[in-house]
């Protein structure tokens, strides 16, 4: 079993190619210049044009109230991304340890209630979605850019798998030891949880970083637009000028591709266990 | 819980489900016993899922039965009539049927492509770390930023695929071109579905035990026939949750690739459905339309997650 196989690597290397040189040209080609880049097309290779542009889009002021640089972006796509994340653990865990350690009438019909919300997508209801936080007086809030997004039981269901996995004696043992619901939470669950609390909050800070249509529809003002809106903007702007920024949008792609890469790439191994082995 | 999803005949047995948890299997033998507690833990969650999913949800049928004034002044009960537009209108079909072909070929490559690629870094001893880490890295890059990368490499003037095209002589011209365009679209779509795939996929072959491996060796010397008719069928549950997954995320998901490939010029490119209830409702202000578009998709969506729970439960059970 331990011969080298030249073949599987170098199909391995051809989709190590596919996947990564997209990456690597956008990163590359963020550090020339705009007329560079015009001339000569895209580069493998870095240039010298990197602190200059980078400098350019985190500070320039820019779009129609001039409120917002790529700083601001960055800071809103971090608010969301972790407040989700947040927000998505402290709710779902709530409501799996009630799901799973207690018993109380309409438990089933509350666990339907609440599984219900993972057959339908965002998506499918922007408009009334759109409309209901209108109405609720949400737009351009932080409230309004994740409480919404909140609304759905990926978390509760990977938590309350996790809370049945977790063995019954402990329970027992706790309650002969006299402790109450709030000391065994405290005390044996939410430390039992810690890598399971990573994982998720792994999973859903890039869940929450790459949201784009929900930030789109929410925020009018500049000053909350994420950096996926920033994206949108950019390609806008872009038509119709003689030599597109073309250094700026890869730059602005570079910054919001980065953290989630980052924190995917270092917290895999956390990563890829809370991914497959919730998802059962 | 499968017992759940049996037909209920009468009140009664509407009351008796519904107090089921006392007598049937609770999910741990042993429970607190506090009546109140347990809803001030659930209460956040119930909260947000009333506010932001039910009302919004229940709206969404509602209005599809109506024509709405653009203006916001009043709404007249139409029927089923805005379904009868959307279904009947070419533009619809027409939309309809490039997304269930956008839909095959996206589930369709990135499936292929994370089967083939964890079935190459399962094998290999010598930089599996390495390699997975990299076909891993691409699962956190937002879609949007993927379609801004994937305008930039089809560009008109700096584009290597323009250029490579130009090479074997063909024009290519995407985000004018409706077939160019649709190209470019796929590409961006399945590259970034790809490490989902690959993730899944690698973990349920490390799942499968040694022994069986082994024993497959042993059987049979022929590597395809051995992987096809040993390997295949033990990786099949997952392929089938995956399969689903692909298709939710063909439907919806790459709105934001498509969204930033036609870059705000619908006209004559390619769309999804999901695209064009957007652009109903809030370009066109046909909120009715838009609503009965948005419950078609529901129902799909529907379908597909039950057939997935479904199979969940039996996975749970017998895995």
């Amino acid at each position: 079993m331990n011969r080298i196989r030249p073949f599987d690597h170098l199909i391995l290397i051809l989709g190590t190619l596919f996947m990564c040189v997209p990456v690597l040209v956008a990163v590359m080609t963020s550090t020339h210049s705009a007329v560079d880049i015009h001339m000569n097309g895209l580069y493998l290779t870095p240039g010298d044009n990197a602190v200059e542009t980078y400098q350019t889009v985190l500070t320039r002021q820019g779009g129609f109230t001039g409120q917002v640089t790529g700083m601001t972006m960055l800071m809103n796509s971090l608010i969301l991304g972790v407040g989700f994340a947040v927000g998505k653990i402290v709710l779902s865990m709530a409501a799996a340890y009630a799901l799973v350690y207690f018993r109380f009438r309409f438990a089933t019909f509350l666990f339907w209630i609440i599984f219900t919300t993972l057959l339908l997508p965002l998506e499918v209801r922007i408009m009334p979605s759109y409309q209901v936080m209108s109405s609720l007086g949400l737009l351009n809030s932080y409230t309004g850019l994740i409480v919404p997004l909140l609304a759905s039981a990926t978390g509760t269901f990977y938590f309350r798998q996790f809370f049945k996995s977790v063995p019954d004696e402990l329970l027992e043992a706790a309650r002969i030891d006299g402790a109450g619901p709030w000391k065994f939470l405290w005390d044996v669950l939410i430390p039992l949880s810690k890598t399971m609390m990573a994982a998720i909050f792994i999973i859903m800070f890039v869940y929450g970083w790459n949201q784009y249509l929900w930030p789109m529809l929410m925020t009018t003002e500049e000053r909350f637009f994420t950096l996926m809106r920033g994206i949108k903007q950019i390609l806008q702007v872009w038509i119709g000028s003689q030599i597109p920024d073309y250094n700026e949008a890869f730059a602005l792609a570079v910054l919001a591709l980065l953290p989630p890469v980052i924190v995917v790439v270092v917290f895999q191994r956390w990563f890829i266990k809370g991914l497959t082995e919730s998802d059962k | 819980m499968s017992d759940a999803a049996q037909p209920m005949k009468s009140a009664g047995m509407i009351r008796r489900w519904l107090s089921r948890p006392a007598r049937a299997a609770p999910a741990k033998p042993v429970q607190f016993d506090q009546p109140l507690l347990p809803w001030l833990f659930l209460a956040p969650q119930l909260a947000v899922i009333f506010v932001f999913f039910y009302w919004p949800s229940v709206q969404a049928i509602t209005s599809s039965f109506y024509i709405e004034d653009p203006f916001g002044f009043g709404a007249t009960f139409v029927g089923l009539d805005n379904y009868k537009d959307a279904l009947g209108s070419a533009e619809y079909q027409r939309i309809a049927g490039f997304t269930a072909l956008f839909t095959v070929l996206v589930t369709g490559f990135s499936l292929g492509l994370g089967l083939l690629f964890a079935v190459k870094a399962d094998k290999v001893i010598r930089g599996r770390t390495a390699y997975r880490t990299a076909l891993i890295a691409v699962y956190a890059i937002a879609p949007p930023v993927a379609g801004l990368m994937g305008m930039m490499l089809f560009d008109q003037h700096i584009g290597p695929f323009v250029q490579l095209a130009a090479w074997f002589g063909y024009d290519m011209k995407v985000g004018i071109n409706y077939w160019d365009t649709a190209f470019a679209m796929i590409l961006v779509s399945v590259w970034k579905q790809v490490p989902y795939n690959f993730i899944f996929f690698l973990s349920g072959l490390q799942g499968i035990p040694a022994s069986v491996r082994e024993a497959s060796v042993i059987d049979c010397r022929n590597g395809f026939t051995r992987f096809r008719t040993a390997i295949l069928p033990l990786l099949a549950p997952t392929a089938f949750f995956l399969l689903i997954i692909n298709i939710t995320y063909a439907l919806f998901d790459t709105f934001a690739v498509i969204d930033v490939m036609v870059k705000d010029k619908p006209a004559n490119n390619p769309l999804t459905l999901v695209y064009k209830v957007y652009n109903d409702g809030f370009r066109g202000n046909d909120i009715g339309g838009s609503a009965a578009q948005s419950v078609i998709l529901m129902v799909i969506v529907l379908v597909l997650t039950l057939i997935q729970f479904r199979w969940l439960e039996r996975r749970v059970h017998y895995g």
